[in-house]
């Protein structure tokens, strides 16, 4: 059904820490790989091979740098769908393709009844769904419902791929309805905040924001005096010496 | 947003067809048109078929055009569904009135009734349409209160203009239908105006901070996260060049307004068969202008998810 339920018992979903991702796109590639062969298989790989390489994705990663000069920072900063509360990707579908769960507030779409208008891609201002032209449908991350309610896994593998993949530990993955959850406590200490807001979603996951710099880059590092030669250029010697090794 | 042939010819044909035949379906039973077969027989197949091919060729950009029956299902939230679902629903009123108007030579009493119905109908399917984009929160040039305006008046403006054309060819030109596309023209006119003086104007609230939710300054894409174009940026990522849009925005309203208005004028004064051929210029002049003015309505249109990929503002 495309109306949204009004509650939903569980509200799942991941909280991501930007003040430790390290842009090394290992959850895209894991989401790639579980994802592709999992509920919405295959995620299309478009001239895999040729010159204008393009395919669907579910998880991407951006590099932003905010502000300027010595304040400036690099913060590496992943996409992907945020399974919002009041998604009006669910609500545009003519069909019902797309829905929202009652029971875990996943945003899933039906691939059997999905006719590929895209109108749902249009009204997600996150760009979290891609359109397969190959399939010709739409496609979006799942939260990896194959994974997380699935018995043949061990249960600390019952996290989604992103999650389960991140060498830095900057995604984790709970139920925002209860605020004993570890993604919970996480966002009342950290002060984890919704993207886009104005839009009016109620965006889902979470997002953590950078810790505040205790020194600006260009105060840590080797000290200065490890940087210059430590010699005494008054000999004419060693003078030549430095001339000849600086070269 | 890709200006894509299929949506722009859909809304075009559609709104010239549905425009026609909200002026059959008033000024027929009002008395202000001839009830004569053989020109309804032409006004109704020009107006059905309008909204017959729009519809075909919407169904084209879809991934799975055989499902497109699907597309009904969910009235009570998707304006795309109502849209779908007033189409169809049209067709009963309209066929009915073009039976009396055609076979009976009427459209009197009840005959009327069913032409006023149709009226309704149609102006209620342009207004869903236009409610699909108008909806979109993502899209500052289309989530504003000119979009459903500009697509009713732009509707009803090729379709006078067509109708009057129509006239003309039949030696019946009337100065009601000419009335309705001058009014209609003018203020399609004025509200196109006002409609880019407004995008040039406003940006939407969401810019790379919001969409990022940094703090300390402003927020710039240092590394993209792919290096070819993806869907996003293929489908929602068009922007087209600003010396462009001006230039478009001169032809739209040339051809669009400016020129058929002039045309509708004249024919009124002309002798017979210049004034014909005025008419009939003014009406493919007219649409298009709307085929311009529809590609730019889509090409002028910024998505919030570019804030991701490199854009400060939408
Ligand atoms: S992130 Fe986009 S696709 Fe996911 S629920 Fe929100 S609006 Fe829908
Ligand atoms: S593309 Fe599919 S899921 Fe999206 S709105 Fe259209 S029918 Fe619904």
């Amino acid at each position: 059904m495309t109306s949204l339920p009004a509650s939903t018992e569980k509200r799942l979903g991941l909280v991501i820490d930007l003040d430790i991702c390290v842009g090394c796109q290992a959850c895209v590639t894991n989401c790639k790989e579980w994802n592709t062969g999992g509920h919405s298989a295959p995620l299309t790989d478009l001239a895999p091979y040729g010159a204008k390489v393009d395919g669907v994705w579910f998880n991407r990663v951006h590099g932003f740098e905010v502000g300027e000069g010595k304040k400036s920072r690099t913060v590496h900063f992943p996409r992907s769908c945020l399974h919002c509360e009041a998604p009006d990707c669910v609500t545009v579908c003519p069909t019902g393709a797309s829905y929202k769960r009652s029971a875990d507030g996943i945003v899933l779409v039906d691939h059997d009844k999905c006719i590929g208008c895209k109108l749902c891609s249009w009204a997600c201002p996150y760009g979290a769904r891609e359109y397969d032209p190959d399939a010709g449908v739409m496609k979006k991350c799942t939260l990896c419902i194959d994974r997380i309610y699935n018995e043949h896994l061990e249960s600390h593998d019952r996290v989604p791929a992103c999650v389960a993949t991140c060498p830095s530990r900057a995604r984790h993955f709970g139920d925002f309805a209860d605020p004993l959850s570890n993604v919970s406590k996480l966002v009342l200490d950290r002060g984890g905040y919704d993207l886009m807001p104005e839009i009016g979603y109620k965006p889902t996951n979470k997002y953590l924001p950078p810790r505040p710099r205790r020194t600006d880059a260009r105060e840590v590092g080797a000290e200065r005096a490890y940087l210059e030669p430590d010699i005494d250029l008054a000999n004419p010697l060693l003078r030549w010496v430095n001339q000849l090794l600086s070269r | 947003m890709h200006p894509a042939f299929s949506v722009i010819f859909f809304t075009t044909a559609s709104g010239l067809g549905y425009g026609m035949l909200a002026l059959l379906g008033l000024m027929g039973p009002a008395g202000a048109l001839p009830i004569e077969r053989w020109f309804g027989v032409t006004a109704f197949g020009l107006s059905l078929a309008a909204i017959s091919l729009g519809l075909l060729a919407s169904t084209f950009h879809l991934g799975h055009p055989e499902r497109a029956w699907r597309a009904v299902a969910q009235w009570r939230s998707s304006w795309l569904a109502r849209e779908g679902v007033m189409a169809i629903a049209t067709y009963v009123p309209a066929g009915l009135f073009a039976l009396g108007w055609v076979v009976l030579e009427t459209s009197g009493g009840a005959w009327g009734g069913l032409g006023v119905l149709a009226a309704i109908c149609a102006g209620l399917t342009v207004a869903a349409t236009s409610l699909i984009y108008r909806s979109l929160k993502t899209i500052h040039q289309w989530h504003n209160g000119f979009t459903m305006p500009a697509y009713l008046l732009l509707g009803l403006g090729t379709g006078a203009l067509a109708l009057q054309a129509l006239l003309h060819l039949f030696g019946e030109p009337r100065a009601a239908v000419a009335a309705v596309a001058l009014g209609a023209g003018l203020a399609g006119w004025a509200v196109k105006w006002a409609y880019w003086r407004f995008i040039d104007e406003s940006r939407a609230r969401s810019t790379a901070e919001t969409a990022t939710g940094l703090k300390g300054g402003r927020v710039r894409l240092l590394d993209p996260p792919h290096t070819q174009d993806n869907f996003l940026l293929k489908e929602m990522g068009y922007r087209v060049a600003r010396n462009h849009s001006r230039r478009l925005r001169l032809i739209a309203q040339f051809a669009g307004f400016a020129l058929p208005l002039a045309l509708t004028v004249a024919a009124l004064t002309l002798p017979t068969l210049p004034a014909a051929m005025a008419a009939v210029l003014a009406a493919l002049s007219g649409g298009l202008g709307v085929v311009v003015e529809r590609w730019l309505f889509f090409a002028e249109a910024r998505h919030a998810v570019t804030l991701f990929y490199g854009a400060s503002t939408v």
